[in-house]
């Protein structure tokens, strides 16, 4: 039971921390993608649309060579350490964050901006105002980023090492159980992971719908 | 370049906001070049013009949101430089065709500008609601933006804009977005705001109506240029061009040329015919007769018993009309007498009078509502 526990804590902490990094990242970056104009825009774009369909285990296997004992980043001794998880899952999520918040705030009427400045607005003050209206769509690229990660198997097994007490998650541990044919434990694992993503998703959902109302 | 420096002088002293040799280019294509253009401290400039004349261009780089690549825009004579622009912007109010309400409430709208600069809690609160109750909006305050009218939520875009009592006052076609009926009772209301407390206001419209009503000068723009700026009645009565004639409404202009002139008088040929008309022109200049539809009189011609009336116009050109159009309270009637005259009637009048296309008609109009424009030979 301690070990459930344990492991759940695990998930919810690593998804939650590579979320909230890719928000910090990916926000900024898809705020400046949506409102800036320059000539290689289509090309960055069609990158960062690449990068949401980016299947986990290449960002896998990428952070895997990266973090490798003889690897570039090997002396940083991270490698099969929930550091190694989240910098994966980083990679995984902060491209749907970028996508989905530039997507959004894209969609905002581009008069908007104009009068924002035009009311005397700085620039981090129109960001700020822009940001507000396009909450319904930042709180969706939130939901989707965290959903990408804390469902994501592959590399969290790949570089994480599914090491029971310390890098063992949700989705790694069931793995195991299914491999060992131990489906009561699988199954109960699984009805922790679908409960995780209901409550999270829950929350942001109340908020995104709470917003509208104003 | 018909800039009249002395209807800037007379309305506005130094001017508050002006552009000094603007060109502004897009995708490599010149669409504005304004050599001097200013609003004076208590005028309102109506800039008219086309669609896609450039106006709204001019109107942004007034705001200081479109840099433009040549010339300068000065605010009470300061240089306007990207260090400056936030500062400087802070002394301006802007109000786009769009009222571009936040998602929030409507209170929460109009502070928005004052929260900008710092100004909040009680001291914003009142001029909230100050403004919101001098555009009759502030039974409206706690409401959601999203759940106003197109006429109120101009009227809290307007509130927004006023609040700051800015220096200079932006107004981009502020009326396009309300629907009629509510329309003219918010051009008369700005109208009011606009004479109680007077600010420097620059109004873009492609409406007449508007710029007459609001304007204490009009400024024309037509392809990217500034061909008149006046007084409304003088672009109205006295439009400098042929291209300002037409957009000011005089319907008929017929080329000609001065054949005599006496006492001020000048008999114009024009085709088979000829016009008289007041001329500050010489004998031999080409010229074009312009003539507004509402100072067009028509009269049947069928009936050759009736004696031809004695009257003070001087001008009677004879032809058939071509065309009749409802415009409202009124028809408008082409009429051919060689160049194509154009008459505004009311609708009373076209009905007992039987107008109908193809009939015979005299047109009669004063010699003082001819205007000439010079033309080049």
């Amino acid at each position: 039971m301690d070990e459930l526990i344990q492991i759940t804590l695990l998930s919810l902490g690593v998804s939650g921390i590579a979320t909230a990094i890719s928000l910090l990242i990916g926000l900024p970056l898809g705020t400046v993608l949506a409102l800036s104009v320059f000539r290689s825009r289509g090309l960055v774009l069609s990158v960062v649309n690449t990068g949401m369909a980016l299947p986990p285990v290449v960002a896998g296997l990428a952070i895997a060579l990266l973090l490798w004992r003889s690897g570039p980043l090997g002396d940083l001794n991270m490698i099969y350490t929930p550091s190694a998880i989240i910098l994966a899952e980083v990679v995984i999520a902060t491209p749907v964050i970028l996508g989905l918040s530039a997507a959004g705030i894209g969609q905002l009427d581009p008069r908007l901006q104009v009068q924002l400045q035009g009311l005397g607005a700085s620039r981090m003050q129109t960001v700020f105002w822009l940001w507000r209206e396009a909450r319904l769509s930042l709180l969706a690229a939130l939901m989707a980023g965290f959903g990408s990660v804390i469902s994501e198997v592959g590399a969290a097994m790949m570089v994480g090492g599914n090491i029971s007490g310390q890098t063992r998650v949700l989705t790694t541990a069931m793995v195991l159980d299914v491999g060992r044919g131990n489906f009561g434990s699988a199954i109960q694992l699984a009805g922790i992971l679908l409960a995780l993503a209901f409550l999270v998703n829950g929350i942001l959902t109340w908020a995104q719908q709470s917003g509208k109302r104003h | 370049m018909a800039f009249d420096p002395d209807a800037s002088k007379e309305a506005g002293r130094r001017p508050v906001l002006e552009v000094r040799d603007l060109v502004v280019r897009r995708g490599g294509r010149e669409v504005l070049s304004i050599p001097s253009f200013g609003v004076g401290a208590q005028e309102t400039v109506a800039v008219v013009g086309p669609n896609g004349a450039g106006k709204s261009t001019l109107l942004l780089a007034l705001a200081l949101l479109v840099g433009p690549q040549e010339g300068s825009v000065l605010l009470k004579g300061q240089k306007v430089t990207p260090r400056l622009a936030l500062h400087l912007r802070r002394r301006i109010g802007l109000v786009l065709a769009a009222p571009m309400l936040l998602d929030t409430t409507v209170r929460r709208n109009v502070a928005s500008g004052l929260r900008f600069r710092g100004i909040r809690g009680r001291q914003a609160d009142v001029r909230v609601d100050e403004w919101l109750d001098r555009l009759g909006v502030l039974a409206l305050r706690n409401r959601s933006a999203r759940e106003l009218s197109s006429g109120e939520a101009q009227r809290v875009s307007l509130a927004r804009a006023f609040v700051l009592e800015p220096e200079v006052l932006l107004l981009d076609e502020p009326f396009a977005s309300v629907d009629a009926a509510a329309r003219s009772q918010l051009i008369d209301d700005t109208g009011r705001l606009l004479r109680e407390s007077p600010r420097a206001t620059v109004l873009v419209t492609h409406d007449l109506d508007e710029a007459g009503r609001l304007g204490t000068r009009m400024a024309v723009i037509i392809d990217g240029k500034l061909r008149q700026d006046d007084v409304p009645e003088m672009v109205f009565s006295e439009p400098c061009d042929e291209d300002v004639a037409a957009f000011v409404g005089v319907q008929t202009r017929i080329p000609g040329r001065i054949t005599s002139i006496d006492d001020g008088l000048a008999v114009v040929e024009v085709g088979e015919g000829r016009i008289e008309a007041i001329s500050t022109f010489g004998i031999g200049q080409q010229v074009m007769c312009c003539l507004r539809p509402e100072d067009v009189t028509l009269r049947l011609s069928g009936q050759v018993s009736q004696p031809t009336p004695t009257t003070s116009a001087r001008n009677r050109l004879s032809g058939v009309i071509t065309r009749i159009v409802g415009k409202g309270p009124f028809v408008r009637v082409s009429v051919d007498c060689g160049a194509k005259v154009v008459a505004d009637v009311t609708k009373a009048s076209a009905s007992e009078m039987g107008l109908r296309e193809g009939d015979l008609v005299e047109a009669t109009f004063k010699a003082t509502a001819v205007h000439l424009i010079g033309l080049k030979p």
